[in-house]
């Protein structure tokens, strides 16, 4: 039998993708697109579809999705993170708190350091103690929200350093913002090692069957370990992108952000328990969870009232985008 | 001809349990052999010492003349030993060419990326070779029956076994036409001068598919016998030691 030609496979690949763009990626995008248009066409004499507006949407979102790019990895291996908002603030502190006597080299070693400590103290914990990662972390989410608030006595720290304000927050490269950089980059390398490296494979498999995994010598520790140092270490770089972006560390750093990532990855594809995800699809959960808060705040409604609409919005959302997978 | 397996005195003992005791084997390239017993009497046990599950707490294991210890399964495999398990180690969301490369994923130079296109188009020979009918390899092994996907555990072990399968009820889940359509796959695999050890339940299979029969009771083994030599009522004599 001759081998077909690489070109044929790849177009053919390509079409069956496009196939497979099944019911929940087109849920994602068709939620993503009924909601873009609705705030454009109730809130576009309050700016909703300026420029700025929609570029602040993204620049606030960074954080939250480069967050959301470990959590993928995290919930497609089995596991969960909820700590990830804590790391948030004792990385921003900690950098801060580098930067006030040292350069930023300093800053970024310390910031994205404790967040690659922290994900290896949870990943050790559940991958060699054998512990439940949502007990875990349900722990030590509130362990290093703890460290975080006695850091510096409750005190936020003013970040002056402008190369790193520049570099996590305002500056741009060739005219593109340095958080939109930021999000493009480590979506595009987080999708990369995601469906195209045997690491990749290895979470995917882990989260689908363990059992199977460990049967065909893949290191099922090992990859628990590496998701759960992974989410530490995308909320160390988010630390960093609010530090920058702020232009301060302090304590509540990432503290609302737990249900607005885990809700961005699971209405961007991500199965809850495992064995399926989707980056880019996050990618668009996050855009849509930035959209939603901004949009609420523009139609002018109260904290509370934004709180209940996102929550029954989110509500919605993740039990249109779970449908397919439950059968 | 020397033995693809040999298994000399093999006892395992699990604390003061004795799962094994004095078990003695040889298995040749290109047959079939069955290994049959009732609950508890060591078949699975056997079959996760030779397969590196579990090490044997005495004998001697070789393959092809030469003495083997393992430490885990990956080194079993290394040494071109492969296991269908009963309960289909397959990973149910993966395409099915993910799954026939699991663990063995192959790249492509210069990044180390996976390379998909290849092992979607080895996947597509091998399942054509071994008339496993799926409707694509990328279909999601979930969407699949039964006896394809134990088609497709027995396909991966195939390509991977450079010398023994050990198949461990591999049909135990299945309906009759896709035992049917199992058996026949695994027959066929004596072509490929593999040796293949296979653990039932069954005795219309097992007469059905193996060259000898081995027959194990209380971790001892009771005795070897040519498939063509014996009949049932022996092999079950054997089974429950009640000789009418």
């Amino acid at each position: 039998m001759a081998a077909r030609p690489d070109r044929l496979d790849g177009i053919q690949d390509l079409i069956s993708q496009l196939r497979r763009m099944d019911f929940q990626t087109s849920v994602i995008l068709l939620g993503f697109f009924a909601i873009f248009l609705f705030f454009a066409a109730t809130l576009h004499d309050v700016g909703f579809l300026s420029t700025r507006n929609l570029t602040n949407i993204v620049l606030q979102t960074a954080p939250a999705t480069v967050m959301a790019i470990g959590l993928v990895f995290a919930l497609s291996a089995g596991e969960i993170d909820l700590s990830f908002g804590s790391v948030v603030a004792v990385s921003a502190l900690a950098s801060a708190v580098a930067m006030q006597n040292g350069p930023l080299v300093f800053g970024v070693l310390a910031g994205v350091g404790a967040g690659v400590m922290i994900g290896a103290f949870n990943g050790v914990l559940v991958a060699y103690l054998k512990l439940p990662s949502f007990l875990v972390t349900l722990a030590t989410m509130g362990l290093f929200a703890g460290i975080a608030r006695s850091m510096t006595d409750l005190r936020s720290i003013p970040v002056i350093n402008e190369r790193f304000t520049g570099f996590f927050g305002s500056g741009h490269l060739f005219g593109v913002p340095s958080l939109v950089i930021w999000t493009l980059a480590t979506v595009a390398i987080g999708h990369v090692v995601y469906r195209h490296t045997r690491f990749g494979a290895h979470v995917l498999a882990v989260g689908d069957n363990p059992r199977a995994a460990q049967a065909s010598g893949i290191k099922v520790q090992h990859v628990r370990l590496a998701v759960l140092t992974l989410c530490g270490t995308t909320a160390g770089i988010a630390g960093l992108l609010y530090a920058g972006r702020l232009q301060a560390a302090r304590y509540t750093l990432g503290e609302s952000d737990l249900m607005t990532v885990i809700a961005a990855v699971i209405v961007g594809g991500t199965a809850l328990y495992g064995g399926k995800g989707s980056i880019i699809g996050a990618l668009f959960g996050s855009l849509l969870m930035g959209m939603l808060n901004n949009g609420l705040i523009l139609m002018g409604l109260q904290v509370s009232d934004q709180m209940i609409v996102r929550g029954l919005i989110i509500l919605i959302a993740v039990a249109i985008s779970l449908r397919e997978v439950r059968r | 001809m020397t033995p693809v397996l040999s298994l000399k005195n093999i006892r395992k003992a699990f604390g003061g349990v004795v799962a094994i005791q004095n078990f003695s084997l040889d298995l040749f390239p290109g047959e079939i052999l069955a290994l049959v017993g009732d609950n508890g009497a060591g078949k699975s046990t056997l079959v996760k010492i030779v397969s590196g599950v579990h090490r044997p707490s005495g004998g001697n294991i070789a393959l092809d003349g030469a003495t083997v210890s393992f430490s885990d399964a990956s080194e079993a495999r290394s040494h071109g030993i492969e296991v269908v398990y009963q309960d289909l180690a397959l990973a149910d969301a993966q395409p099915v060419y993910m799954n026939m490369f699991l663990g063995r994923e192959l790249t492509r130079k210069p990044f180390g990326l996976l390379d998909k296109v290849r092992m979607r188009a080895e996947t597509q020979k091998l399942v054509e070779q071994l008339d496993v009918r799926i409707p694509s390899a990328r279909s999601q092994v979930r969407d699949l029956s039964g006896g394809q996907r134990q088609g497709i555990a027995i396909a991966r072990a195939t390509h991977w076994a450079r010398k023994l399968i050990l198949l461990d009820e591999p049909t135990a889940a299945l309906g009759v036409a896709e035992t049917a359509k199992v058996e026949a796959l695994i027959g066929s695999l004596k072509d490929r001068n593999l040796a293949i050890l296979i653990v039932s339940h069954s005795l219309d299979q097992v007469f059905h598919l193996s060259d000898r029969i081995c027959v194990l009771r209380r971790g001892e083994q009771v005795g070897v016998r040519h498939t063509a030599e014996t009949d049932k009522n022996q092999i079950i004599a054997m089974i429950t030691g009640v000789y009418s």
